[in-house]
């Protein structure tokens, strides 16, 4: 049991990196407390894997350093760490039976007999594979298979932290929801940290207690399921968060505001005031679909035309082109006793909700 | 209507003619050979089982058949572990990759003949390399005379041409394991030892299978390099079972006799074949 704090940390798979696009990691500082449950989400290729190693110690950093409870990790071998690892695709060893797979790594730290049994089987109950117990690792299948190598990441209860790489990828969505129930049991019983790397939200939000959102190499926001969707620290982080994703507007601050390609947008003087503060740079106005309410037209400065509808059972989805010259799409989400107004229809953006981006990073705006 | 004909079969003809020029029609000479006297067609008397009994109590044949399965007994005890071993410590990545595959393949392109004629030369005490070392060291080697000497130059010239293929087979199996299969047996503090008994060796299996047999086969058919190297002898210390045939069909022209006793040997040959593969994959299905 540890908490994991990442130093200045940096990792390329180039020899010399020289631009930012060269590194997989870009530098981070973070800490992963004792005893929490964690989820490291992005999209594929955005660096989650390549972190995980680098906590488990199955690469070396190019730079910075990995503390476990303050100390530093990185000259010492995943053996030295103490800490386990789930992967995406299960691995298991096939001539052993699936007890005899349980009990490896506790066999390799030489725990006594009873202990080893005693524990084998608690983590089979938890996870339901008893029955298989004195089976052949070989011929279970891939869902087993799975559960048995997150057995084996389990059944140490010394670890410095459980590290999971996708490891539902390979099960059925039934039994995914069930596992990562289990899992968030597990957690909650044993009192280890867990790192769980995800490219699905959903799987995120109900396993973890905190997020990591990680973009291109960085992780761009930490913060409960709640944070992430109301007050995303980065454009990435609103259009990869949400169901769908927030609306992202490329505004200007012309003499009359803010202005959305020519049309004035009702903004109250004091953001005006703070956004002209800000300097220079890109700016876009966010806002949730959850959030945009569609009017009558007379009643905003922004119009568009309802495109399309899509029903998705409790909610609908509506598409609305903007009248402006760039014709973007404005997604509001609509309840299912709403009505779906038809035509042409006036957009406005509650103040509570609306957040500005500088350069794809929030402005923070003082009441 | 049935959509059901017999045209399909026209489609499998041109392999069974193929099959039957190639292994059919001449096996079943060899039947038809075992069972009778025979010199030429005019020449013939049919015998039954008569040679099939003879060879099987012939005490040269069955000394010849013993000598046989020591041989390919030490073949194997001697190629495949150090064939895994060469694998296991070659490079896997790098220029050492193309070199070391190069030098393990060069054994395999010399022909039989010219590898019996190398080790012949190599084995001699004046001007061999090997025979030369191993008198000065004070040890009385001569494989023309000595039988242990005889026997150890035969398996080592075997075991320098064909370990090759045994460690080049496992390196492709070793590296068609995922890398995080490695990386697993590191978090889970496996042991060196471990990774090799309950990764890599079960990994390997697919392709020790074809190792074991193509290794038994081939070393039970054995016919050129102890031909060249010793003749058989000295005496007949290393007249292995297909020289032993050689002689009754082409030396004394035997052929009746020698094709009962080509039979058992095709025989011989499957049933251990069978046997390894059998032992070798019936846990496979296990529960």
């Amino acid at each position: 049991m540890a908490e994991i704090r990442l130093e200045q940390l940096a990792h390329s798979y180039h020899g010399n990196p020289s631009k930012p696009a060269d590194y997989a990691l870009r530098h981070m500082e973070h800490v992963w407390e004792q005893g929490g449950a964690y989820a490291l989400l992005g999209p594929s290729g955005c660096g989650k894997s390549t972190l995980l190693n680098i906590i488990s110690g199955l690469l070396v950093p190019s730079e910075g350093r990995v503390l476990y409870d303050g100390k530093s990790v990185n000259d010492l071998s995943p053996q030295q760490r103490n800490i386990a690892q789930v992967f995406q695709f299960p691995v298991v060893y096939d001539t052993m039976t699936v007890f005899e797979n349980l009990a490896f790594p506790l066999r390799n730290q030489g725990h006594d007999r009873d202990r080893i049994d005693h524990r084998v089987r608690e983590v089979a109950e938890a996870l339901e594979i008893e029955p298989l117990l004195s089976r052949k690792a070989q011929n279970l299948t891939a869902d087993e298979k799975q559960k048995v190598s997150m057995g084996r990441g389990l059944v140490r209860d010394d670890v410095a932290a459980i590290l999971f790489d996708e490891p539902l990828t390979v099960i059925d969505p039934q039994l995914k929801w069930r596992l990562r129930r289990k899992l968030k049991e597990i957690h909650q019983r044993f009192n280890v940290t867990m790192v769980y790397v995800t490219h699905d939200q959903l799987e995120a939000s109900t396993f973890a207690d905190k997020i990591a959102v990680m973009y291109q190499g960085q992780i761009v926001q930490f913060g409960t399921p709640r944070e992430l969707f109301e007050n995303p620290q980065h454009t990435f982080v609103g259009y990869f968060i949400g169901s769908p994703g927030m609306n992202l507007l490329d505004i200007t601050l012309g003499s009359s505001g803010v202005e959305l390609e020519g049309r004035v947008l009702p903004v109250e003087e004091s953001i005006v005031a703070q956004l002209r503060r800000g300097g220079e740079g890109r700016l876009q106005l966010g806002i949730r679909p959850e959030f945009v309410q569609l009017v009558a037209s007379e009643a905003s400065t922004l119009h568009g035309q309802v495109d399309l509808v899509q029903d998705q059972g409790t909610f609908k989805i509506v598409d609305v082109r903007l009248d402006t010259p760039s014709a973007a799409v404005i997604k509001a989400r609509l309840g299912e006793e709403q009505l779906v107004p038809e035509g042409r229809v006036g957009l406005t953006f509650p103040a509570a909700w609306q957040r500005f981006y500088r350069d794809d990073r929030l402005v923070e705006i003082m009441p | 209507m049935k959509p059901y004909n017999n045209k399909a079969w026209w489609l499998v003809l041109p392999v069974f003619v193929l099959v039957a020029f190639s292994a059919i029609i001449p096996m079943m000479t060899v039947v038809n050979y075992s069972v009778q006297d025979i010199f030429d067609p005019s020449t013939r008397y049919f015998v039954g089982t008569e040679w099939y009994r003879e060879i099987l109590t012939d005490p040269r044949l069955l000394d010849s058949l013993m000598r046989q399965f020591v041989y390919s007994f030490c073949v194997l005890a001697i190629e495949v572990p150090l064939g895994i071993i060469v694998a296991l410590s070659m490079p896997r990545r790098g220029l050492g990759v193309p070199f070391s595959l190069i030098l393990l393949s060069l054994p395999l392109l010399v022909p039989w003949n010219v590898v019996g004629t190398i080790w012949q030369i190599i084995g001699r005490e004046d001007i061999g390399l090997y025979g030369w070392t191993l008198n000065s060291l004070g040890l009385d080697y001569n494989y023309a005379s000595n039988p242990r000497d005889a026997w150890a130059t035969v398996l080592v010239m075997d075991v320098w041409h064909w370990t090759s293929l045994v460690a080049l087979l496992c390196y492709s199996g070793l590296r068609s394991i995922p890398d995080v299969y490695y990386q697993a047996a590191r978090i889970d503090r496996a042991s060196s030892w471990a990774v090799f008994r309950y990764i890599q060796l079960p990994k390997l299996k697919n392709v020790l299978l074809i190792a074991v047999m193509l290794r038994f086969m081939d070393s039970f058919m054995i016919y050129t390099e102890p031909f060249v190297l010793t003749g058989g002898g000295p005496g007949t210390a290393t007249t292995f079972l297909s020289q032993t045939l050689t002689q009754m069909a082409l030396g004394q022209f035997d052929l009746g006799r020698a094709a009962a006793f080509s039979l058992i040997y095709f025989l011989i040959i499957l049933l251990v074949t069978w046997v390894f593969y059998t032992a070798m994959t019936h846990n496979d299905n296990k529960g």
